[in-house]
């Protein structure tokens, strides 16, 4: 990483927009900040439910051309909800 | 809350050297907004590394290309409250991040980074994706 820098110290996902799936179906899009005894916390988070009907693909394509919606300033998802954890820019939308 | 002013001074340098001009105040912002002719790259600035680290450099880079806006300018997120938030109003279907860097061609937006699409990249990529852009929206037709 180049120029000036803050944050030293975190895990590598530390302030990277990543995509949580958890096992309930719920869909997040949000800046990881760490794992701890709680969970999984993401701040200025996006959230998008199956349940909703609506195409969880058409959610990260809006995501993806708009930015992230912020539903959720702070969110913590137990460690045992999380289906999967992928870097919004690795995932082929 | 705002950082120390001293500690984002650097980082205010890094795009004055660059040749961004600097919208400190919703005043700054009105009056470079209100001609809207032409090309304007506005870069949000950000004290955040994780993405911002690697965003400064992108734009120094892009900026060495043939083809560029006419101009650069640069507001600084969580420093500059209201120019920042002024700014956002004139790329309002964007969500706001930091870094973050929009195109405008004739007062629309004609190409938006988002935060999400810098971090992790390489500067070089960044600007590779920035350069494009110019040479799409920028280039101008020169009559015989």
């Amino acid at each position: 990483m180049t120029g000036h820098v803050f944050h030293p110290g975190h895990s590598a996902l530390h302030g990277t927009t990543v995509v949580l799936d958890t096992r309930k179906g719920m869909t997040y899009v949000g800046r990881f900040h760490e794992e701890t005894a709680g969970g999984m916390l993401l701040h200025d988070a996006a959230g998008f439910d199956s349940a909703s009907g609506n195409s969880r693909d058409d959610f990260l394509r809006k995501t993806a051309k708009f930015g992230v919606r912020i539903d959720h300033k702070h969110i913590m998802v137990p460690t045992e909800e999380v289906a999967s954890l992928v870097p919004f820019n690795e995932m082929k939308i | 809350m705002p950082y120390d002013p001293r500690m984002v001074q650097p980082m205010r340098e890094e795009m004055v050297k660059m040749g961004a001009r600097e919208l400190t105040s919703v005043a700054d912002v009105d009056a470079t907004f209100g001609d809207p002719k032409g090309t304007m790259l506005v870069f949000v600035n950000s004290v955040c590394g994780c993405a911002a680290g690697n965003a400064r450099p992108a734009l120094s880079y892009a900026l060495a290309h043939g083809t560029r806006p006419d101009q650069v300018v640069t507001v600084f997120a969580g420093q500059d409250l209201e120019a920042t938030a002024r700014a956002r109003q004139f790329f309002a279907d964007y969500q706001p991040s930091s870094p973050s860097i929009a195109l405008f061609k004739d007062g629309e937006v004609v190409h938006f980074v988002h935060r999400h699409q810098i971090e992790g990249k390489t500067p070089q990529s960044v600007a590779e994706s920035l350069t494009a852009a110019f040479d799409q929206h920028c280039a101008t037709t020169k009559v015989a």
